[in-house]
């Protein structure tokens, strides 16, 4: 799972997703039976969906997922870029690319802080299903 | 303005009007189509110039090609006239690049020599430019169809038009072959047919920077076509099987065979009744073709037994665990009618696509029961096309909704007006099994 998808994935309990706990999903507990573990995998750089996608990211839970998972080299507000092809903007696009696409989360678990339910992310793919008892 | 001749496949031509629109959207070609018939291979546009008639069908599926209209006529003697009549104020332009000539015919054929002679029946051109027959500058195509032969192989077949025209460029329907499902290695039994998956994304606009959502994603087929067109997938699926597929086999391995690894944003496992996308996130597109659940009744979170989990407690094993938290889990489901998750699809598009984003769902009817009750409505949707591909008893539907702009500081939300509706006991699979005759019962 990679970054970008962390920021706009929320716990998937109805009864959660009326309180603002339920986002970001957060990763600051682990379990050993499915250690946390990132990977870099390579994407070929579009300055053009990064500058199209910044507006939709959530800031705030950027950072807290970015802290949560060993980065704090994150400005404390989104970048305000104007012309994603200029040369001064190509370093922050780059760094938010290699973060937000080229970041994966290979295993691990996220955590709602409203229910303290867990879900499971393996061989890259998160696993929102429900037991029952947390179904409507 | 130029005339410009488009020709068309000769399949799948409920969809064709609505992919040319939809890649007239992409390229912000004002062109009107009105004239485009389903019986026919050729369809007539005026556009502004070459590089218009080249963008509006270099992504097409379901277009061959695009020429610059010189003539056309009922037979060969009117084709030369109405060239003469029509364009002989471009013959100059031609007299000196290298060309060739090119022969296309629907429901017919000449021999080479036959066609040589029709080559040169066009010398009045006067192009004195080399020949060449790899890359030429110019192609000069002459393009006819004769009429179905219907009841005689005995009579000669009619010639009904001719046309001759300089090429311009060509769609991407050599594509279809790229993707066929023949040749890819992961597939399921829920695979989508490539040609129409390609034609889905045309139609949802699927193209670079943007991101486009398949809920229904089995295999991924949309995921890979949403991709060719350059767009970023995202994709999920109540069954974890299909998403995560086998080591050597799987979703991500297809993107890897179609070196597509770039466009692939991510797929998760989840229900669509519950489904985890924060709803101020907006996706560009929506692209799905929903389980109607004929080859396994629809299912989605939940227990068919009420009373099981009334307490909201988590199952504890003999041994102290939750069950729930061991590796093999599999979390209980429930039948679910296929009308209700098409207006929770709805309503989740209206609240997730961004101001003009696409929908396109796939829907089957009965062609028995179909009307215009049929179709999903939402206040907030407006449904712009409705293709039909049809079967013997039945038929699937693409509709394509656009989400409407949202307005002042409404922006992004939407209210929650749903009213209780009550669900036809009688669902498509039923009929699908009891051979769309007498009206089955119903299994939810």
């Amino acid at each position: 799972m990679k970054l970008l998808t962390a920021n706009f994935v929320q716990c998937s309990v109805k009864a959660c997703s009326a309180t603002p706990k339920c986002f970001p999903l957060h990763f600051d507990q682990q379990t050993a039976d499915v250690p946390l573990e990132l990977a870099h995998e390579d994407v070929d750089f579009s300055p053009e969906f990064i500058y199209n996608i910044l507006p939709r990211i959530d800031w705030p839970a950027l950072l807290i997922t970015a802290r949560e998972l060993g980065n704090n080299m994150l400005p404390e507000t989104t970048p305000e870029i104007e012309n994603p092809n200029a040369p001064e903007n190509e370093q922050i696009l780059r760094d938010l690319h290699t973060l937000l696409l080229e970041t994966q989360i290979i295993q691990g678990s996220m955590r709602c802080e409203n229910c303290n339910h867990i879900y499971f992310i393996r061989d890259s793919i998160p696993n929102f299903l429900l037991p029952g008892h947390l179904v409507q | 303005m130029p005339e410009y001749l488009v020709l068309l496949a000769q399949t799948h031509e409920s969809f064709r009007k609505a992919e040319l629109e939809a890649l007239a959207v992409l390229e912000n070609i004002s062109v009107d189509l009105s004239s485009h018939d389903e019986k026919s291979p050729f369809l007539y546009v005026t556009l502004q110039d070459d590089d218009e008639a080249k963008r509006l069908i270099q992504r097409s599926i379901l277009a061959r090609a695009v020429y610059e209209l010189w003539g056309k006529a009922d037979s060969e003697n009117a084709l030369h006239e109405d060239v003469r009549h029509r364009s002989s104020s471009r013959f100059e332009k031609y007299k000196t690049p290298s060309f060739k000539f090119d022969f296309i015919s629907h429901r017919g054929s000449r021999t080479k020599s036959q066609q040589r002679d029709m080559f040169e029946s066009f010398d009045y051109l006067g192009f004195d430019g080399p020949i060449k027959m790899r890359d030429p500058d110019e192609i000069f195509t002459i393009i006819e169809e004769y009429e179905p032969a219907y009841h005689s192989n005995t009579d000669p077949p009619r010639l009904s038009h001719i046309f001759f025209g300089r090429f311009i460029g060509e769609s991407q329907r050599d594509v279809v072959d790229k993707y066929d499902l023949k040749k890819r290695r992961y597939i399921g039994t829920t695979s989508f047919d490539a040609e129409l998956a390609l034609i889905s994304c045309n139609i949802a606009l699927a193209g670079p920077q943007k991101i486009v959502y398949d809920p229904f994603a089995g295999t991924g087929s949309f995921l890979v076509a949403a991709s060719h067109f350059g767009a970023m997938a995202l994709g999920s699926d109540i069954d974890g099987r299909q998403i995560r597929g086998k080591k050597a086999r799987n979703i991500t391995t297809n993107y890897d065979q179609y070196k597509l690894q770039s466009f692939f944003l991510d797929t998760f496992v989840g229900d669509f009744t519950h489904n985890p996308i924060r709803a101020s996130f907006k996706l560009d597109a929506i692209v799905c073709d929903p389980p109607y659940g004929v080859r396994e009744g629809l299912k989605v979170l939940g227990s068919r037994d009420t009373e099981r989990y009334a307490d909201k407690k988590p199952t504890v094993l003999e041994n102290g665990d939750l069950s729930h938290l061991r590796p093999d889990y599999i979390p209980p489901k429930k039948p679910y009618h296929f009308d209700a998750l098409l207006d929770d699809l709805l309503e989740f598009a209206a609240r997730n696509l961004v101001d003009e984003g696409r929908l396109c769902c796939w829907m089957p009817t009965a062609n028995e029961d179909y009307g215009e009750r049929t179709i999903p409505k939402h206040p907030e949707l407006e449904l712009i096309s409705n293709c039909v591909q049809e079967f013997n008893r039945w038929s699937r539907r693409l509709l394509t909704y656009v989400r409407k702009v949202r307005e002042g500081d409404d922006a992004g939300l939407v209210s929650s007006h749903r009213e209780k509706k009550v669900y036809s006991q009688v669902q498509f699979r039923d009929k699908y099994f009891s051979g769309f005759s007498a009206t089955a019962n119903s299994v939810v």
